[in-house]
């Protein structure tokens, strides 16, 4: 899997925030947008594209959209 | 392995009772998201609230409704199990309230049983296997959750009784079982005190900071992350074990009723198993989630008027508090779908 699309599908689970502010280092969780909902959205996109089930601690372990990244790829 | 099949028993009805009063999130924002983004995540637009009628009175309500619609002679009523976790009372059971709310026969089986989500799969097989004896007649189960032990409105979740009549019929398709357990997940979703585990103190009052939440120790909190995955990894699962196990294809079934969790954990469930829409009828856009009651709650508020006569071959499927799951195939002819009871 490859760091680029991971970012694509991060980012169309967000409606307002441009495009350009999701990068590998991007603090997902400061970005204004973020809230509890976005998060079950990204687990289901996870679970879609890549087959693999995040929980609640996988997702607090991470602090960048990068991390994430590397957590998912640990699962595959 | 928790596989079971029951013969000679057949589902004669479904009734359930909500309250009258409907109360919209279109206009709740919570400090973290709108209340658009709430609903389009959630697909709960409306629910039923009322502090007025315990999950007892709404199943009683029902009840009546059911048993007039079936012209059930109530003497012949040998059993209630009553599901729910919110109860009228610590102690006693409220299956024991309701056999005399009712007018039921002294000699009447009578339990309750602490389960949520997952609680009509659950209910469904004790009701069965009681059946199955040949000796018990007609059994009634209750199953829902409304008035809580202190007042506060969550917007996911809405009040609902129902209520499903079963008897014993000889010859009756078999109904088949599925469930499981996973305990390592029990502070899912909980309420932490006002059990014998944390009693009640001054400080089960005293709300706290949960997730971005303001919660006292008396209402339920959820991981919403964790409830999530396991509802997208289970509910699928549950669906796949029982069809495999008791070798038939589940995409023969006319309707599947899930367990009304939100929107975007049922529609991923529903392309999971790549189910056609009009398969899985929803109510959680005008009742939120209903607990215990969601899975009959579907079947009146969605279904009355197209399943009553004809052959139907169901998949109900549960998944929640416990962590608990069960999946149930059924089939039903000549059956009652009581107009939905509302309470004012």
């Amino acid at each position: 899997m490859e760091i680029k699309e991971f970012i694509e599908n991060f980012a169309s689970q967000f409606d307002d925030t441009p495009v350009e502010e999701f990068k590998a280092e991007t603090q997902f969780r400061e970005l204004d947008e973020w809230s509890s909902l976005i998060a079950l959205s990204v687990i289901a996109m996870v679970d879609e594209e890549y087959d693999v089930t995040l929980k609640g601690d996988d997702m607090k372990a991470a602090n960048t959209i990068g991390e994430l990244f590397e957590i998912v790829k640990s699962k595959l | 392995m928790a596989y079971l099949s029951f013969q000679n028993v057949r589902i004669a009805g479904f009734s359930t009772g909500v309250p009258k009063d409907v109360l919209t999130n279109e206009v709740v924002d919570s400090g973290q998201y709108s209340a658009a983004s709430f609903i389009s995540s959630t697909g709960v637009k409306n629910h039923r609230i009322s502090e007025k009628y315990t999950a007892g009175d709404l199943c009683c309500a029902a009840s009546e409704k059911l048993i007039a619609d079936l012209g059930w002679d109530k003497k012949e009523i040998d059993a209630i199990i009553f599901v729910s976790q919110h109860a009228d009372y610590i102690l006693p059971a409220t299956a024991c309230i309701l056999q005399e709310r009712l007018g039921l026969s002294k000699e009447c089986y009578t339990a309750d049983l602490s389960l949520g989500c997952s609680g009509w799969v659950y209910g469904l097989s004790y009701a069965v296997s009681l059946l199955s004896c040949g000796t018990i007649r007609k059994v009634l189960l209750m199953s829902g959750d409304a008035k809580r032990r202190i007042a506060y409105v969550d917007p996911l979740f809405g009040h609902a009784g129902a209520v499903t009549a079963l008897e014993f019929c000889e010859g009756a398709p078999a109904i088949q079982f599925y469930f499981g357990t996973d305990g390592s997940g029990y502070d899912a979703l909980i309420i932490p005190d006002g059990g014998a585990r944390n009693q009640f103190t001054d400080q089960s009052f005293v709300p706290e900071d949960v997730d971005g939440h303001m919660l006292n120790r008396l209402q339920s909190r959820m991981k919403g992350m964790d409830v999530f995955s396991f509802g997208i990894t289970m509910g699928p699962k549950s669906v796949k074990r029982l069809a495999e196990h008791f070798g038939f294809d589940y995409m023969d079934c006319d309707y599947f009723i899930f367990h009304q969790a939100n929107l975007l954990m049922n529609e991923k469930i529903r392309t999971k198993l790549k189910l056609p829409e009009e398969k899985v009828p929803y109510c959680l856009q005008d009742f939120g989630n209903t607990a215990s009651a969601s899975i009959p709650l579907t079947i009146v508020s969605q279904l009355k008027g197209k399943v009553e006569q004809k052959q139907t071959k169901w998949i109900g499927c549960g998944f929640g508090v416990g962590l608990s799951w069960g999946a149930v195939y059924f089939e039903t002819k000549d059956i009652v779908v009581s107009q939905l009871v509302e309470l004012e």
